[in-house]
């Protein structure tokens, strides 16, 4: 089956189109930057405090600001995180709330302090199953010995309920429970769990009803220095592209690629505040694969523009560009196509903390494809047009020698 | 070409097999030895070991921290300040020495220096203080500046980073964390990373990572006091000479509360924690925590000479130029000694601990702290196995519908391309990341675009008019320079990825620059020896399914 059978469209006679929407995108982007005073950073470049906890009910999140507020934390951002049913929420602090630089962690604590503080603590001398490590498992099981392998010796004995502990703890980590249980009875499911056992299990430990997943503190020291070395190495990127594309084609090639793929990162940034999203360390890190992926789309184009360059050289360039961006399209679509459903993929079923890299790379599909088509190729058209006079492609003094030839 | 195909077949079996054998059971080190997985079950154990895991997946604790070298430095100035007196004393030369800091540069400013005697300071720096530069203090003929050379502050900063790092090392190793890493974070801001699986609670690691753990032992002079104000009272407002004024505590007899106390004790330490050989945490005889440790034999020797010295007078134990306790010599000591306080036994052992390892050259201040606990990192694998199968699915069935027989050649090379990217994540023991699972789904679709690329220049030849062999051919060749040219800018931004990135950013670019190169390979290579055996088995006129 076959999308496009030799399509011949007048792209480059499109290109008012082409620069109206660009424009259109970047000044959207750029006035939504600007209003919202610059784009918004993810705690890894602003720096302050996150910490992910999970829930076992719907989580009351007034309920949890006031008990923030009580512990000074009124500045503190609450947010559910993922599906709803999985009573997941971010609780952050900005860095100014902790920028104790002796006690980098002082936010967390108050925020686990917090949470203990609405939710309670367990009876008396029990210990939280839900936020226990298997070693603390084990040691209470050793010492309730509820299968009776004392016997057999210490070794022995600890091996066994190291083991038994594992499971338990991985049963608990692993979906659904994802960290969490609510009933010690649950247990029962894992292989190996005797009623004895689930009785041992019970006299030791509680269940809290929430369980921090995950946190990140970052200084303010490492946000800002981030935030510098994120524009170099971006830069950097393509610079290098630069250079190789003039290596490999010639300069006009390479700054017109680099214009075309600065504009993509402009407009996915732009795209990013429009979307009230928030520039985390991967964003960037997507950003800078889709500066490699928009280059890699570009340069398809172009080494059919050189190519055909070579092969017939009695076309004005206009017709020749419009020739190979015809030639290349069915490609162009395909791979865009099948990128696409690939990050689409990635941003549907992989889960949250990959979402904003997700949600750049699908983005930055569908810019970057466009950008080979109405950005950079228009500025080669533009160049040969009006400033190179010659008909481009590579090595210009042998194109301008051999007319001579074919004269005499 | 009958033969030349299956030299080639035989080329991708053997890859095909190394791989496979790559992932399953290719031991990653000397000492460890991996069977060959006999059940399904140590298969997926032999499968799960070979592939490493980053902190993001398998859950636990990240740490960046910034060594505080100018401690370092100023430690040096502080010796030096009590040389250069020294020196100035024996040499005549009458001069104040003051330490001063000034926008971050510290130095000893010397003044009321004697004209006729500024030649002979000059001569002293540059026998004795060669590290040095004596400069003149604008405004004061009198007056002279010692600073530290640049390349000397240079070298004592990057010994501390060094020490840190080592130090920093021994004390997690020590703690039994399995695999962590230390290393060097950002550019020259003497910045470490420390990488530790599995601990999903880091605030006592921190803590002794973080304490500085330097250990003297000097003899006491006159104390206890009760405040600052009482010790320098009973010397007339100035201590003695050669001795210094800590705080410390001192325990009440009665209930064993302990009480603030002020000693005044020698400069000069009759040992330091780098005499030491070793600590372990014991019971005292009232079975109370402390630490037992033992000298070197040069430390013990001149640990006898000082007690033997000194016997009846207080012995100051001070940990962080913090008098921790003060026990009365009764005899000569030689080797070993108890430090003894207010601990729990955690405390006790992790004081030995640190004792052990050594004591930071420098102060340490965290700048980032990260935990994944370990459901978390659960979650993110299975999502990110989710999102790779639908992918690669959606990608193979695609390719199937658009290129029909030739589809199923593509998604051989697909498949071999993954396999190759798994095996090569094994072989080198490279981290697989949240990130990498994205490299990985994102290979799936830029690896198939050099399928696509091949693919649509055959069809371009076909149309041509060109016979099946020579179109496929052609297809080859015209695509090869494109898809060089393509994998060389995405390689080239991946490990600039690599540069600037750490952890999880790493691993993206890791796997997403072996997957482009596994995917030359099985697009190139692999894909035109299925052309090419599909092409020998055809009968003459039959069209190519693509």
């Amino acid at each position: 089956m076959e999308f496009f059978h030799e399509p011949h469209i007048d792209w480059m006679g499109k290109k008012w189109y082409f620069i109206s929407l660009t424009l259109i995108l970047l000044v959207a982007g750029m006035a939504s930057i600007a209003i919202k005073r610059g784009l918004t950073y993810g705690i890894d470049f602003r720096g302050g405090t996150l910490v992910y906890a999970k829930f076992a009910q719907q989580p009351n999140l007034d309920a949890i600001r006031s008990q923030l507020k009580k512990e000074n934390l009124g500045g503190a951002t609450i947010q559910g995180f993922g599906p709803a049913s999985e009573h997941e929420v971010i609780i952050g602090l900005d860095v100014q709330t902790t920028t104790s630089t002796n006690a980098l962690d002082a936010g967390k604590r108050d925020i686990v302090t917090a949470l203990t503080g609405l939710y309670g603590t367990g009876p008396e001398g029990k210990v939280d199953f839900n936020n226990a490590s298997p070693q603390t498992v084990a040691e209470h099981l050793i010492v309730a010995d509820p299968l009776h392998v004392a016997w057999k010796g210490s070794d022995e004995a600890m091996r066994t309920y190291r083991e038994l502990a594992d499971a338990l703890v991985n049963f608990r980590n692993a979906a659904p429970q994802s960290g969490l249980i609510g009933n010690l009875g649950d247990l029962k499911a894992v292989p190996g769990v005797t009623p004895a056992v689930l009785e041992a299990l019970g006299k030791d430990f509680y269940l809290s009803s929430y369980a921090v997943r995950n946190t990140e503190i970052v200084g303010p020291k490492v946000g800002g220095d981030l935030r510098r070395q994120a524009v170099y190495v971006t830069l950097a990127g393509l610079g290098a592209m630069l250079v190789y594309i003039w290596f490999r084609f010639e300069l006009i090639y390479g700054v017109a690629a680099v214009i075309a793929t600065f504009h993509d990162v402009l407009i996915t940034l732009g795209i990013f505040s429009l979307l009230n999203k928030e520039i985390s360390l991967t964003v960037i890190a997507a950003l800078l694969t889709l500066v490699g992926y928009s280059m890699n789309d570009t340069i398809v184009v172009f080494d059919r523009i050189r190519e055909n360059v070579h092969l017939n050289k009695r076309e004005s360039f206009y017709d020749l560009v419009n020739r190979s961006i015809n030639q290349t399209l069915s490609r162009t679509i395909l791979t865009s196509g099948l990128t696409f459903l690939a990050v689409l993929s990635l941003y549907l079923f992989g889960g949250e903390v990959i979402h904003g890299f997700a949600l750049t790379l699908v983005i930055g599909v569908i810019i970057g494809t466009y950008s080979s088509i109405a950005i950079a190729s228009p500025i080669l058209v533009f160049f040969y047009q009006r400033v190179g006079k010659n008909r481009g492609g590579v090595r210009p003094r042998a194109l301008e020698r051999e007319p001579a030839a074919v004269r005499r | 070409m009958e033969k030349k195909i299956r030299t080639r077949v035989i080329l991708i079996a053997v890859a095909i097999v190394a791989c496979i054998l790559g992932i399953i059971c290719y031991p990653r080190n000397e000492q460890e030895t991996i069977g060959f997985p006999t059940t399904w079950q140590r298969m997926k154990e032999n499968v799960r070991s070979r592939i490493r895991m980053g902190l993001d997946l398998k859950g636990g604790t990240h740490l960046v921290l910034q060594v505080q070298v100018d401690d370092a430095v100023n430690v040096t100035v502080d010796l030096a300040q009590e040389r250069v007196q020294d020196e100035l004393r024996s040499r005549g030369i009458p001069a104040t020495v003051e330490k001063k800091t000034e926008n971050g540069r510290t130095y000893l400013l010397l003044t009321n220096i004697p004209q006729e005697k500024t030649g002979d300071l000059q001569t002293l720096v540059s026998e004795q203080f060669q590290d040095w530069d004596l400069t003149r203090r604008a405004g004061d003929p009198n007056a002279r500046e010692l600073s530290l050379k640049t390349s000397a502050a240079a070298n004592i900063r990057n010994q501390a980073l060094e020490q840190s790092k080592n130090t920093i090392r021994n004390r997690i190793d020590q703690l039994g964390v399995t695999e962590p890493t230390i290393a060097d974070y950002g550019q020259g801001d003497y910045e470490l990373v420390v990488q530790l699986p599995g601990v999903d609670d880091p605030t006592r690691v921190k803590d002794i990572i973080q304490s500085t753990a330097m250990l003297t032992l000097k003899i006491v002079r006159d104390g206890p006091f009760p405040t600052r104000e009482a010790a320098l009272a009973s010397h007339g407002g100035i201590l003695p000479p050669d001795t210094e004024l800590l705080p410390g505590r001192r325990e009440s007899a009665s209930e064993g509360a302990a009480t603030e106390a002020w000693y005044v004790v020698d400069r000069i330490a009759a040992v330091t924690g780098r005499d030491l050989r070793d600590a372990q945490p014991r019971p005292d005889e009232n079975g109370r925590p402390s630490v037992n440790f033992s000298l070197t034999r040069d430390g013990a020797a001149r640990f006898a000479r000082v007690t033997a010295a000194n016997i009846g007078k207080q012995l100051a134990i001070i940990l962080d130029n913090r008098v921790v306790s003060a026990p009365v010599i009764q005899s000569q000591i030689s080797d070993n000694g108890r430090i003894t306080g207010s601990f729990t036994p955690q405390q006790a052992s992790d004081l030995a601990l640190v004792l052990r390892s050594g004591a930071l050259p420098a102060s340490i201040k965290y700048l980032q702290e990260m935990t994944v606990g370990p459901s978390l990192g659960a979650d993110s694998i299975r999502h990110g196995v989710i999102a790779s199968i639908v992918g690669l699915l959606a990608v193979m069935a695609f390719m199937l519908f658009y290129y029909h027989g030739s589809g199923i050649n593509a998604n051989l090379a697909l498949f071999l391309n993954l396999l190759i990217l798994l095996a090569a994540l094994a072989y080198f023991g490279a981290v697989l990341t949240l990130p990498g699972i994205a490299g990985v789904i994102l290979t799936v679709g830029m690896g198939v675009d050099s399928n696509v690329l091949i693919f649509e220049r055959i069809r371009e030849e076909l149309r041509l008019g060109k016979t099946v062999g020579a179109a496929v051919a052609g297809g080859f060749d015209h695509a090869f320079l494109t898809i060089i040219d393509t994998h060389v800018t995405t390689v080239v931004s991946a490990l600039i990825l690599f540069t600037f990135g750490t952890g999880p950013i790493r691993g993206f670019a890791v796997t997403l620059t072996i997957g482009l190169l596994a995917n030359l390979f099985t697009s190139v290579f692999v894909s035109r020896v299925i052309f090419d055996y599909v092409l020998s088995r055809r009968e003459k006129g039959e069209a190519l399914s693509i």
